[in-house]
């Protein structure tokens, strides 16, 4: 089971490799508005890496309901748990 | 599986992605060799936008020929263009891209004034979706109606090639379907006449028959597809979210099958195969375990696996890639299966370039390159050893070094997976072409070592862990000191009592020593037996080592060892003898080579050395000495 700080760390290194820089600080609160270039084929890149570090699947209801860094980080514990 | 499996994971990949950016001088290189490795589709992407940012144009002179790829399709496919360019890069080709817009492909290919016509394209890929191919077909159809739809799909198929290649002149591939499609009826599908499913796979077929008679190459993602499974290719949920018809996980491989096609057309597909020996092409050691002791052919399952490999390479080699054997053996201990073994699937005639001896592998591949007349980059080198392969891929980063385990099963799944020898055509030449090579080589001497070995050895950390002998170790013990023929200076042979009879014995010492490197544990890989002499002299009376570590220094570290055990016991000289047997030949000198003087050598060809204790200086070695 992942904790929290773990999530976000790995969170980290993935929207670091995504989006190619080192200065993306995650907060709960930060939503794609707030990030140079995190459209929808970002946010698919997003969502595979987590499932691919993971080794979890989401499903369509859970990705349209994610809003923010902190959704995602919390579907990561829920399904980690 | 779709991911890169054979390729090797960079530990420090993301910093050296971070150092290209800054160096725009070396940043091809650095790019090609970042590109060798085991990436995933956001690395891949990573890669290929750093690359973009930092040479948009691409290197100004390279030996491969620029490629400017159309990629036409009917849905989604951005996301498959980084892992085509990155795959061009894995092999030094600068590939620029084009996607047609969304579904207009027929439009851009017929109007002269497109921007598919602006950008020249010097090869197409023909990527349509199986949604798209199957749209209008439907269960309810019957037989005639399907077989109607089918032909008026081919003849689409085939009108575009058409018009492809009267616009462009280029190569064309076209991508086959993916059996997305799920059955309805269920294991007697092809019974349903109207099924997408089975639509599918006819159209496979009927594509690939069209596709000889019109010259147009096949990108065969069905049959990766049917190795990987379809799920591993396809996720009907992001079909439905963004048109994705391959997910973003297998972009990395679909973009190296496209990549792999680009090189064989420049003639850039790897040509020879060069094989270890031990523990690849059989299992054990020759030189220690002899003929019978040795793992191949029926009997076991491990020995199967190394006859299964042997006859993947045989195909190979039938279809037209070269072989060649490169091993650290005596030659004689290494041809010796080829010539007696029973179970040998490789002849040496098989063997363009057979290669024995106890020298770094470059140098060994540089003179097999050398032998053969062609390219090193043209050399795929399968070896079961970690050591080997990462000597290999430092010294000589243009030859192709497949990532294996020690399991024999997963050696032509390498190869197979990693489509080093794609090929197009089969030519008579082509099956023949080993005994061509067999009857021009020029038999050169082994030129003179190049390789930068010190670095290499200070690069690989290098650690050996030294104990005396002691009950956990007992049965390894007892092993190498009854198994070891090539490295070991007197071939003593001891039981269990004698082991434990040397640890009680005040005037002498056992060692067993294990070495481990910045790739792993190697194990327990040298004794040492040292005895107390009446005059003080301390008798090395066994020093055996396994093959694996030589070349590493691990030699002068275990003198100086062996000489602070005997000071310990209060020696003042080390009396080291060699006894020559049919197999050890290759430590005929391992006294003189450390320094001793030799005091006598007998008739039968052996030797006994002296070393003076007194004013003895430890060897500087790159191997750090702990005790374990």
């Amino acid at each position: 089971m992942a904790t929290e700080a773990e999530i976000y760390a790995a969170l980290t290194e993935i929207f670091h490799d995504v989006f190619l820089r080192d200065d993306i600080v995650l907060t709960p609160e930060l939503t794609a508005k707030q990030v140079q270039g995190w459209d929808s084929f970002k946010q698919i890149e997003i969502i595979m890496a987590s499932e691919e570090k993971w080794g979890i699947k989401f499903n369509t209801r859970e990705l349209d309901s994610l809003r923010c860094v902190g959704d995602l980080a919390r579907l990561v514990g829920t399904k980690t748990a | 599986m779709t991911d890169l499996h054979w390729l090797p994971a960079i530990p420090d990949w993301r910093q050296r992605l971070r150092a290209l950016a800054a160096e725009p001088a070396t940043a091809w290189d650095s790019a090609v060799a970042l590109a060798n490795a085991r990436l995933n589709f956001v690395l891949t992407n990573a890669l290929d936008e750093t690359v973009r940012r930092v040479l948009p144009c691409g290197p100004e002179s390279l030996a491969t020929k620029k490629v400017r790829l159309a990629v036409l399709g009917s849905s989604t496919l951005t996301h498959l263009l980084p892992g085509i360019r990155v795959a061009g890069l894995r092999r030094g080709i600068w590939i620029d891209t084009y996607e047609t817009d969304y579904g207009q492909y027929l439009q851009e290919l017929s109007e002269s004034d497109s921007a598919l016509h602006d950008f020249q394209p010097t090869a197409i890929l023909l990527a349509l979706d199986a949604y798209h191919l199957t749209s209008g077909v439907t269960a309810g159809m019957d037989a005639a109606t399907a077989d109607a739809a089918l032909e008026e799909m081919q003849g689409r198929i085939s009108e575009t090639w058409r018009l492809a290649r009267e616009a462009f002149r280029c190569p064309i591939i076209q991508q086959a379907i993916l059996p997305v499609h799920l059955t309805v009826l269920g294991n007697n599908e092809h019974r349903l006449p109207g099924s997408r499913a089975w639509f599918v796979t006819r159209l496979n077929q009927a594509v690939r028959v069209m596709a000889e008679q019109e010259a147009v190459d096949i990108l065969a993602v069905d049959d990766r597809a049917a190795r990987d499974g379809i799920g591993k290719w396809h996720d009907p949920a992001l079909w439905h979210r963004s048109k994705q018809e391959v997910t973003p996980t297998a972009a990395p491989l679909y973009g190296d099958l496209v990549g792999r096609w680009l090189a064989a057309k420049q003639g850039r597909s790897f040509k020879c195969l060069v094989m270890d020996l031990d523990n690849t092409l059989w299992g054990g050691v020759i030189g220690d375990d002899g003929l019978e002791g040795i793992a191949l052919g029926q009997g076991s399952p491990l020995g199967e696996a190394y006859t299964a490999f042997q006859e993947y390479a045989r195909e190979l080699s039938r279809r037209g890639v070269i072989l060649a054997v490169c091993s650290k053996n005596d030659e004689a201990n290494a041809l010796e299966p080829f010539e007696k073994h029973p179970d040998m699937v490789l002849k040496r005639g098989d063997i363009a370039s057979f290669v024995a001896n106890w020298q770094n592998k470059a140098d060994n591949i540089r003179a097999i390159a050398q032998e053969l007349n062609i390219g090193l980059d043209a050399l795929c080198f399968i070896d079961d050893n970690p050591f080997e392969r990462n000597l290999v891929r430092q010294e000589l980063p243009m030859v192709a070094v497949p990532e294996v385990s020690d399991d024999p099963t997963g050696y032509p799944v390498a190869l197979a997976d990693g489509g080093y020898f794609e090929g197009l055509a089969v030519t008579d030449d082509d099956r023949d072409r080993t005994s061509q090579y067999q009857g021009n080589k020029a038999r050169d001497a082994l030129k003179a070592a190049v390789t930068d070995l010190p670095s290499y050895l200070r690069g690989l950390e290098m650690t050996l862990i030294w104990k005396g002998f002691d009950r956990i170790g007992l049965q390894r013990i007892v092993q190498l000191i009854n198994k070891s023929n090539q490295f070991n200076l007197t071939t003593r042979r001891y039981t269990d009592e004698d082991v434990v009879a040397v640890m009680a014995d005040a005037d002498a010492f056992g060692l067993q020593l294990r070495l481990t490197d910045r790739f792993g544990d190697n194990g327990i890989i040298a004794i040492v037996i040292g005895r107390l002499q009446d005059n003080k002299d301390l008798l090395i009376d066994t020093w055996l080592m396994s093959c694996r570590v030589l070349g590493r220094q691990v030699e002068p570290t275990t003198l100086n060892l062996i000489a602070r055990e005997a000071l310990k016991l209060g020696a003042k000289r080390l009396i080291g003898e060699y006894i020559p047997t049919k197999k050890n030949a290759m430590v005929k000198d391992h006294y003189a080579r450390l320094g001793f003087t030799v005091m006598e050598t007998d008739q039968a060809g052996g030797n006994r050395n002296v070393l003076n204790l007194e004013g003895f200086t430890p060897a500087e070695t790159f191997i750090h000495v702990t005790e374990g």
